[in-house]
């Protein structure tokens, strides 16, 4: 756990340095990607900047409108770094439409756009598990495991790990299942299918996860929920591109 | 060669899974039930999770209990303050952003201490020195309580690595959010401590 690097005087919070880097080789493998499902890189880009800017707008202005008399009074803390004082849910949602005006304006299709999303959003989440591993963030359900970590008074699930490790994994396949894909929103849909199975799996051995009706924890039926629907929405558009084939002539159609 | 013909008739098999919809709904079925048996399985008690009782410097956890004198030698004890809204903000006199954000803490101060808001401003005596601490306090007129942390041992427990932080720390004496590096700015000062004045009240 290392959540400050401190170079002299200068404190880098490390969690979000992580981040930036994650997104940052996700939008490169991404404008690679871009091309080959006939997507225009560039704008590619400017979809995931748009995005990423106007999430982070909405999140601060979601958080402050919430305590508009405070905001009124000292409009330039609308400008502060403190990541605590934004609104994650509404950010996302800003992003998300902001994107979706921007691929709906440049008609871009949006299960190509999705697929070429796809290794991009993979190295996010191995990102994100480095981040929660510097923060502590994430963290295990107590337990006397060999591989046991100390962390936050008791000795815990390396979490972390295995959410890093669980990342790596699933950015491998869909990395290699990109190139082989079958139809526009294979490597998307199969990409969220393995991220929730991964969740409802791992999620078990966390323990800072919201449990609901005193058993089951949140996080699991949400997982389970988006990898049905996954599975479902793979099943339909496997239907609606590829003509239904008689057994064996599969090899020699492609 | 082989390998290669080997994984694309993988790759092409499953396709041809997710068209055949006998195959595919058995799969999802019997996804749903593995969900369900292993949620099933793993579930806990609401207590299991969140650290409530464990004494640990992050949010949703208890914050762990000190006691520290101010210059005058009066002790003040963590848990004493139980009930209060708690802001713990730990500074140091040659430290640039914890000079700024001083007048807003003195500012919360005087704007909530009748409505359950303690302030502790904990210097971290070990890297300055108690006199700087003190006329530094005194000429911005901060008249929340100062207290010397002179052995680093509070800074230590609080996992602080950098300054300024601060803890802000609910009625029950769980931290509820934690604010690294600064100045925070005055809206974040104000909006969570509202947060949580009102959230015990």
């Amino acid at each position: 756990m290392l959540p400050i690097l401190q170079l002299g005087p200068l404190a880098i919070q490390l969690p979000g340095l992580l981040l930036l880097v994650g997104v940052w080789v996700g939008v490169t493998l991404a404008e690679r990607q871009a091309p080959r499902h006939g997507v225009p890189p560039a704008q590619l880009n400017n979809l995931v900047f748009l995005g990423l800017v106007a999430g982070l707008i909405g999140a601060r202005l979601g958080y402050a409108v919430r305590y508009a008399d405070v905001y009124l009074a000292s409009p330039l803390s609308l400008l502060a770094l403190t990541p605590v004082t934004l609104a994650p849910i509404d950010g996302a949602a800003t992003g998300l439409i902001v994107s979706l005006i921007y691929a709906q304006r440049k008609e871009l299709p949006l299960w190509a756009t999705l697929d070429s999303l796809t290794p991009g959003l993979a190295s996010v989440m191995v990102a994100l598990g480095f981040a929660h591993l510097a923060s502590g963030d994430a963290f295990g359900a107590p337990a006397s495991l060999p591989w046991s970590v100390d962390l936050w008074g008791a000795a815990r699930h390396p979490s972390q790990v295995y959410e890093i490790l669980a990342a790596v994994a699933i950015m491998v396949l869909v990395l290699r299942l990109d190139r082989k894909a079958q139809f526009p929103g294979m490597a998307f849909l199969v990409f969220i299918a393995l991220t929730a199975g991964a969740r409802l799996f791992l999620e078990a051995f966390r323990g800072d996860g919201v449990i609901v009706l005193n058993g089951p924890r949140q996080a699991q039926l949400g997982a389970l929920i988006v990898l049905l629907l996954a599975l479902v929405a793979l099943h339909l558009r496997a239907r609606a591109e590829i003509p239904p084939l008689p057994q064996g002539e599969h090899i020699e159609k492609t | 060669m082989t390998k290669d013909v080997g994984r694309l008739r993988l790759a092409i098999n499953w396709s041809g899974w997710m068209q055949d919809q006998a195959r595919w709904t058995a799969l999802v079925v019997g996804v749903a039930v593995l969900g369900a048996a292993w949620i099933a399985y793993s579930a806990a008690p609401a207590s299991a999770t969140t650290g409530g009782h464990i004494p640990s410097p992050r949010e949703g956890f208890q914050a762990p209990s000190f006691a520290l004198t101010n210059p005058a030698g009066e002790t003040t004890r963590l848990e004493d303050l139980r009930g209060q809204v708690v802001v713990l903000n730990f500074w140091a006199s040659w430290c640039p952003p914890c000079k700024a954000e001083m007048p807003d803490l003195q500012a919360a101060h005087m704007a909530n201490k009748d409505r359950g808001l303690v302030i502790l401003g904990i210097n971290s005596t070990i890297q300055d020195s108690a006199d700087a601490a003190l006329s530094f306090a005194s000429a911005q007129g901060i008249t929340f309580p100062i207290l010397l942390d002179r052995t680093g041992e509070v800074s230590r427990q609080y996992l602080v690595r950098a300054l300024p932080t601060t803890f802000f720390i609910d009625r029950q004496g769980i931290i509820r959010k934690v604010v690294v590096g600064g100045p925070m700015s005055e809206a974040t000062l104000t909006s969570t401590v509202r947060n949580l004045l009102e959230a015990g009240s």
